[in-house]
């Protein structure tokens, strides 16, 4: 029998859908016009930022310090162009701001800066820092017994720093189940693919040896990820990581997979290719 | 093995004289390997991976690992080269620099690639401004920072030929090939004076050599003699060189680099012990805002304009 929540949910993947859509191509043209940026890191990462902020997680933009919301940390700090284009989408701060991606004086940095912007909740770039940060956010909730949640969202590459295994262990020793990771597992670095830098696989093995309950989804399903995102974690007393299967350019066929997209910048036809496609 | 050749306009790109010179010194010696941090391209060193695959290791984006690997390959009889973004080689791995490459006194040359704000609108997780600060308090790790396309390549060799740690910093910041006499040579520890002048001394170096000295251009068409000096390498410190800086009366320091602790620090440090002359030290205030690299240089005086007003301003306060 189908639950009285499905119709509701159909319109919530649909609306995700529809927001996902716009981060890729919001994004895609701020990174044409500042002819900078990570295009292929925005792209793999769009569904989730799409899904956590239009379907899972509970904020008032215009409170953005409410100690009570669910916090954000975008450990891939290089994906700015889609968390970017995702913090003025849920209203944080105008969507004409985005033009002024990496202009002089923007406020709109190549990587966030929380002192710039509301909705950033720590300054990110160097990779291997936001699960440390959101540890220290989750422990500090469960400190107060509060029930706010912390989310996280880290590159797979990244997940090479050991400051992440680090805090791991203190997120399972402490049994944080305030706090999810999300690893956008798109398999290609900066260089080449993880596989063939330093492996990852089998990577749930690991989260879960280190204590972590794990589920693996299809990181582009904005179905599977609201599913798995908006679970309650209560009562299950470990830190939930989920392993979001996902590509580097997803959405715009020459980018798809392709590591010459990690930080490469679209000439106009490549641009206008790309919009023709992203509909 | 000379400098790469130039990318446009008589303009080079320092990163292509590090790749060709690695290159040429690793077929004549079999212990040279490269260690990176997915850091292949943005070191160049794609050439390198092509020619002797078996001599690059790539860690993964881990930088403590990267630095503490080199320290290990040293101690098996290799001359490793570890070279990543001159940010994260020096600031995420501070201890494995301090305690692995220069307390250990290993043979390990480190190579700080696009230093100073090279990643410009990427910010200050990216800038390399805090670099020399840190690692000129490890007295016996030599730090070299090389002017242009010539002495990127020299600052290699050199490196290679010395037996202990080394860092050299190398930018990807467009730079012109520096005039000098014929037979001009690099020697870690030694500066090199571009321009002769009895008024005041420039000590600048890495990209802001080339500045200092159309600074002194426009200084000399006012009637005023300034000598310009590229102190590339910033330990140990040409003292001789600082002391006859002192002896014109005034000295302006500039560095791509917080005017904290850097090259300004390490003279003024020098002048203030032996004969103190008014001083300026040039270089970035701390974190700075978004901006591309040039708009950064020119946003804090970092140019012609602004090396020369600093000049004339500090002259001004000669006794
Ligand atoms: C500590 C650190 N080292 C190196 C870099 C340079 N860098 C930026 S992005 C990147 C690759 C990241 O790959 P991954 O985590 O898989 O991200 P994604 O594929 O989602 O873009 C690297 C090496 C960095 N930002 N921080
Ligand atoms: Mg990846």
């Amino acid at each position: 029998m189908p639950s009285p929540a499905t119709p509701l949910q159909n319109d919530l993947t649909g609306e995700i859908a529809a927001q996902a859509l716009w981060i890729r191509r919001r994004s895609f043209q701020m990174v044409y016009e500042a002819q900078q940026g990570h295009p292929g890191g925005d792209f793999s990462a769009a569904d989730i930022l799409a899904t956590l902020y239009f379907g899972v997680m509970r904020y008032d933009a215009k409170k953005p310090r409410d100690p009570g919301r669910d916090r954000f940390v975008m450990s891939k700090g290089h994906c700015t162009g889609a968390f970017y284009a995702v913090l003025a989408r849920a209203g944080y701060f105008p969507e004409a701001d985005l033009s002024t991606y990496m202009e002089p004086l923007s406020k709109l940095n190549g990587h966030p800066n929380r002192n710039y912007l509301p909705g950033v909740e720590t300054n990110t770039g160097p990779l291997g820092h936001g699960l440390p940060v959101a540890t220290g956010i989750a422990i500090a909730g469960q400190l107060d017994k509060a029930d706010f949640r912390t989310f996280v969202l880290t590159g797979d590459g990244e997940l090479q720093e050991g400051s992440n295994w680090e805090s791991a262990l203190t997120a399972a020793h402490r049994k944080l189940e305030n706090l999810t990771l999300i690893v956008d597992r798109n398999r290609l670095q900066q260089g080449a693919r993880t596989e063939d830098t330093a492996s990852l696989d089998p990577l749930d093995d690991k989260w879960r040896a280190f204590g972590w309950h794990v589920e693996t989804v299809d990181g582009h399903d904005h179905a599977q990820l609201f599913d798995v995102l908006s679970a309650s974690p209560k009562g299950r007393g470990k830190p939930l990581c989920v392993i979001a299967n996902t590509f580097k350019g997803k959405g715009v066929s020459f980018m798809h997979d392709n590591v010459s997209w990690h930080h490469g910048v679209p000439s106009k036809e490549q641009y206008e290719l790309a919009m023709q496609e992203l509909v | 093995m000379s400098a790469a050749a130039p990318k446009k306009d008589g303009l080079y790109d320092c990163r292509d004289s590090f790749a060709a010179t690695i290159e040429a010194l690793a077929e004549a010696d079999s212990r040279i390997v490269t260690v990176v941090s997915d850091s292949v391209g943005s070191s160049k060193l794609g050439g390198f991976r092509n020619k002797f695959p078996d001599r690059m290791v790539n860690v993964g984006i881990a930088e403590q690992t990267l630095v503490a690997v080199g320290a290990g390959l040293a101690n098996g009889g290799k001359v490793p080269f570890v070279s990543a973004a001159s940010c994260f080689i020096t600031g995420r791995a501070l201890e494995q620099v301090k305690a692995d490459i220069a307390y250990s006194n290993v043979n390990v040359k480190l190579i700080g690639q696009s230093s100073g704000v090279a990643y410009g609108e990427l910010g200050p997780t990216h800038h390399s401004i805090e670099d020399l600060a840190w690692l000129r308090l490890f007295n016996n790790l030599k730090l070299i920072v090389p002017a242009d396309p010539w002495q990127t390549a020299e600052a290699i060799k050199a490196a290679a030929a010395y037996d202990g740690p080394v860092f050299v910093r190398v930018s990807r910041m467009a730079v012109p090939a520096l005039e000098r006499p014929e037979g001009a040579k690099f020697e870690i520890g030694v500066a090199e004076t571009l321009l002769e002048g009895t008024d005041v001394t420039i000590i600048a170096n890495g990209t802001m050599v080339h500045r200092a000295i159309a600074a002194a251009r426009t200084l000399a068409a006012e009637g005023v003699s300034a000598r310009v000096v590229n102190m590339a390498t910033v330990n140990p410190l040409d003292e001789a060189v600082i002391a006859a800086a002192a002896e014109t009366g005034a000295i302006v320091t500039v560095e791509e680099h917080s005017v904290r602790g850097g090259l300004g620090g390490a003279v003024a440090e020098v002048v203030i012990s032996t004969n103190p002359v008014p001083m300026r030290i040039l270089g970035f205030p701390g974190f700075v805002p978004t901006g591309s690299a040039e708009w950064l240089f020119d946003n804090f005086g970092l140019n012609e304009p602004g090396i020369a007003d600093a000049v004339r301003q500090t002259i001004a306060r000669k006794k």
